[in-house]
């Protein structure tokens, strides 16, 4: 028999970005700001989502899709802020992705919702190669993990929106450069915006709050 | 472990591009993976010999042409590919570069029967 060449010429990721416009599209109906927060395991996502809930509650409907390889232990810290919680446990798997997403907005009661934030897996090799639907990416790099990350995972940094430089709370004990990072960061990203927070102290706090709420605002001006 | 997920959504594809040719056998899949990519294709090709078992895509054999990461220095334009993790533009030395390729993940074609 013979063979025959099929040209193909397509993304590996189309199906999931196919997926993903449809999430938003969703979204968008119910004009709910989106955010994708990726950082690696530990640097703080859990804590910022805790600080910014906590602060941000009594202003808007919260809720959050938990992404974890197992356990639930972060949703139910989440839980217990009153706010709504799906967990998705990825059995082992490294990063969210846009049918998992959907499966977990079904199971949220998105007319009653203002603000989503989806907690991905923490890794900081291959999230940012799945959409999710969300509206903006935030990125957590903690000052412990070094001023280096920009440069090892130079995709994450170029495809975030916010980039929080978490734990300014331990600069006196650790060697690492705020200006060389930031400008490792600014070289990959030129339109990123960073804070320097502590979600342990609320240091820089105010700024992140006020950037979410312009952003929810924007949103639902759409 | 993302490889996973990127060989069953490239399987699906070859699965589908080849029943809309109406062939009977892949025999090979030619993808292009940037350096970027953070796709290792050892990986890639240990969960495709195990999930295209039972389908007309087992034994077909996959071919990656790697993307080098390519940048542009957004100083002066220098088009370079980084050497050691070092981003900054190796002609003017400024920091801030736009990834031109190297991101890249995609099926270029696929031979059948």
């Amino acid at each position: 028999m013979s063979v025959k060449i099929i040209t193909v010429g397509e993304d590996i990721l189309t199906a999931n970005e196919e997926k993903a416009r449809a999430n938003q599209n969703r979204l968008d109906k119910h004009g709910i700001l989106t955010i994708n927060i990726m950082s690696s395991p530990g640097a703080g996502k859990t804590s910022l989502l805790l600080g910014t809930i906590s602060r941000m509650k009594d202003k808007c409907r919260i809720a959050v899709i938990e992404g974890d390889v197992a356990s639930s232990v972060d949703a139910e810290k989440i839980n217990e802020q009153g706010v709504a919680v799906v967990q998705i446990n990825t059995a082992g798997g490294c990063h969210l992705d846009a049918n998992m997403v959907e499966s977990a907005l079904n199971n949220l009661s998105l007319e009653n919702t203002d603000l989503l934030f989806i907690e991905n897996v923490g890794n900081l090799i291959c999230p940012n190669a799945f959409l999710l639907g969300e509206h903006k990416r935030v990125m957590i790099s903690s000052m412990p993990e070094g001023d280096d990350k920009p440069l090892k995972y130079p995709a994450m940094f170029a495809d975030t929106d916010v980039v929080l430089l978490n734990k300014i709370d331990l600069k006196p004990h650790l060697d690492f450069n705020v200006d060389g990072f930031k400008k490792s960061v600014i070289g990959l990203n030129p339109d990123v915006i960073i804070f320097s927070i502590s979600c342990k102290t609320g240091e820089g706090l105010e700024a992140w709050l006020s950037w979410l709420e312009s952003a929810i605002k924007d949103r639902k001006d759409r | 472990m993302h490889e996973y997920s990127i060989t069953e959504s490239m399987l699906s594809m070859a699965l589908e591009k080849a029943n809309e040719a109406n062939a009977s056998k892949i025999t090979r899949i030619n993808l292009i993976v940037g350096e970027l990519s953070g796709v290792v294709s050892e990986c890639v090709q240990f969960y495709f010999d195990f999930i295209s078992k039972d389908t007309i895509a087992s034994g077909a054999s996959l071919s990656f042409e790697t993307t080098p990461t390519k940048l542009r220095c957004r100083n002066c334009d220098a088009v370079f590919s980084p050497v050691n993790s070092d981003w900054s533009c190796p002609d003017c030395r400024e920091v801030g570069t736009e990834i031109v390729s190297g991101r890249e993940c995609y099926m270029e074609s696929i031979e059948v029967e």
